[in-house]
């Protein structure tokens, strides 16, 4: 058990033990949740401003519940209703809500890199909720709480992440974490969106599909990023539905235990079959539920000082 | 003669980097401070299925269980117990290291019921106000009291203890260390001195 930083800025510089401080952290707020008073006072008199200046909604509500269930005064930042569109610049709106004695900063941003900018000039803590195509830090958390949770353990297990590898960020982080904590990862899509420079993360990557969920415990799925995409890198929809997509008959061919996971929001029909979607070897909502403890324990560790842990109050 | 400190090496080795230690309380003396507590609980309440043990994370949820299965012999009749973790409700969460949380289980309603809070050292009182806080949101118990193995003074709030194990005057430098249950070793209680 280990937490001594200030900011949660990506997973790829957290080692394994602070990972699972987290998720350790995480479980003891998922109680909360499940009580008939589900607030604590942890963060009482902090504020924390909400910074999206790139559109989010369930990352947003998700991050608002935890701060309000944490005792925290929220404000909620977007871009269209801010300065930006006047022709601020990051910093100036991150200084200007400073000002207000913001204790903590949840920023998403297009750009990747804009969270480690502001915990370089700011004084507040800050938590990446998004940057562009680089990292998501709290769903690569909550993903492998979930994970855990299910399966009572990471280490030796199989994850195959399939779809739009390239513009995701949820990918990224989820290669990171589960990589650190000992689960083989499989990277499945189309050539175009699974480059084979992802190797280098540490990871299998294969662009056979059959073959990267045959063995896999956990079969993680990504929505094709129309927003990210300056130009088509497969031919058509219907053409990744039938080679990637995961239907009844692709998922019987995997392990029976084999459990099914996706960030949201879902294309079904699309990357996933309506059915297994809503099936009880779907995870989904699991997910969402567990976000919000996830975040709750990732305020609570950054909120922390400097300084040895204290081991038991005597 | 030229370097008189080196000699003051050689002659005065430093002493050992051990701190001094000494056993409060052995095995045997926890368990007998243990029976008189469960006995001074059980003759203040004289209602026994209205009381309940909520033990404080970690010290504590050991002790309660050991009361608990004391105060059952007494009793004739269970007693429940819960274990609570303080961590999320303490004054000081922006000055040191986040706290470690442990599981809080209350399998219980305490709405009614007397509480017997359980802990295993009560030293500044800052860890039973936040129990006290964190119970609230289970539930308003009829009753609150409070237990400990070590009273060793140096209160920070208007806290008392309705049953002390043993009162252990320390000075503010010293260290109290309640060992339990640890595998191999036998319970005790050892004051540490700098």
């Amino acid at each position: 058990m280990s937490w001594n930083r200030k900011h949660l800025l990506d997973i790829e510089s957290l080692s394994a033990a602070e990972i699972l401080t987290v998720l350790d952290t995480a479980r003891a707020f998922k109680a909360v949740g499940e009580r008939a008073i589900k607030k604590v006072p942890a963060l009482r008199g902090k504020t924390v401003v909400n910074l999206f200046v790139e559109p989010s909604t369930r990352t947003r509500i998700s991050f608002e519940l935890s701060e309000q269930r944490l005792s925290a005064d929220i404000i909620n930042f977007t871009a269209e209703a801010s300065s930006l569109k006047k022709g601020e610049t990051l910093k100036d709106t991150a200084k200007n809500l400073e000002a207000l004695n913001a204790d903590f900063i949840v920023i998403r941003h297009s750009a990747a890199g804009a969270p480690h900018f502001l915990s370089r000039v700011l004084n507040s803590h800050v938590i990446n909720a998004g940057d562009g195509a680089h990292e998501h830090p709290t769903q690569a958390l909550l993903d492998a709480f979930t994970i855990r949770e299910r399966k009572g353990k990471i280490e030796g297990l199989n994850v195959t992440i399939l779809g739009d590898i390239l513009f995701s960020r949820v990918a990224r982080s989820n290669i990171w974490a589960l990589t650190k904590l000992g689960a083989r990862v499989t990277l499945c899509g189309p050539a175009t969106l699974v480059p084979r420079t992802f190797e280098q993360m540490g990871c299998r990557v294969t662009h056979n599909v059959d073959e990267a969920i045959r063995d896999a415990d956990i079969i993680h799925l990504l929505r094709i990023q129309h927003e990210r995409q300056r130009q088509t890198m497969f031919p058509s929809i219907g053409e990744y539905t039938q080679l990637f997509g995961l239907n009844k008959a692709r998922l019987a061919q995997t392990k029976p235990d084999s459990l099914v996971m996706h960030p949201g929001p879902i294309n079904r029909g699309v990357e996933i079959d309506s059915d297994i979607a809503d099936s009880d070897r779907s995870l989904i909502l699991e997910q969402v539920t567990n976000g919000i403890a996830v975040r709750m324990a990732v305020l609570f560790l950054v909120n922390g000082g400097k300084g040895p842990q204290e081991i038991a109050a005597s | 003669m030229g370097r008189p400190g080196l000699f003051a090496v050689f002659l005065y080795p430093p002493a050992p980097l051990m701190a001094e230690t000494s056993v409060i309380l052995n095995a045997v003396a926890i368990q007998r401070a243990l029976t008189r507590v469960a006995h001074e609980i059980a003759e203040r309440n004289e209602t026994p299925g209205e009381v309940v043990l909520v033990g404080i994370q970690k010290g504590g949820v050991p002790l309660a269980q050991t009361l608990a299965a004391l105060l059952a012999a007494i009793w004739k009749n269970p007693v429940p117990v819960g274990s609570l973790d303080v961590g999320m409700h303490r004054d000081d969460l922006d000055r040191r290291a986040a706290p470690q949380v442990q599981p809080t289980v209350i399998p219980f309603d305490v709405t009614g019921k007397t509480v017997v809070l359980v802990d295993d050292v009560l030293f500044s009182g800052r860890t039973v106000r936040a129990a006290m806080d964190a119970l609230n949101d289970f539930g308003r118990p009829k009753h609150i009291q409070l237990a400990v193995l070590i009273d060793r003074g140096h209160r920070e709030l208007p806290i008392k203890a309705d049953f002390v194990g043993k009162n252990v005057p320390t000075s503010l430098t010293e260290k109290v260390h309640v060992r339990l249950g640890e595998t191999g070793k036998e319970d005790e209680v050892v004051l540490e001195k700098p």
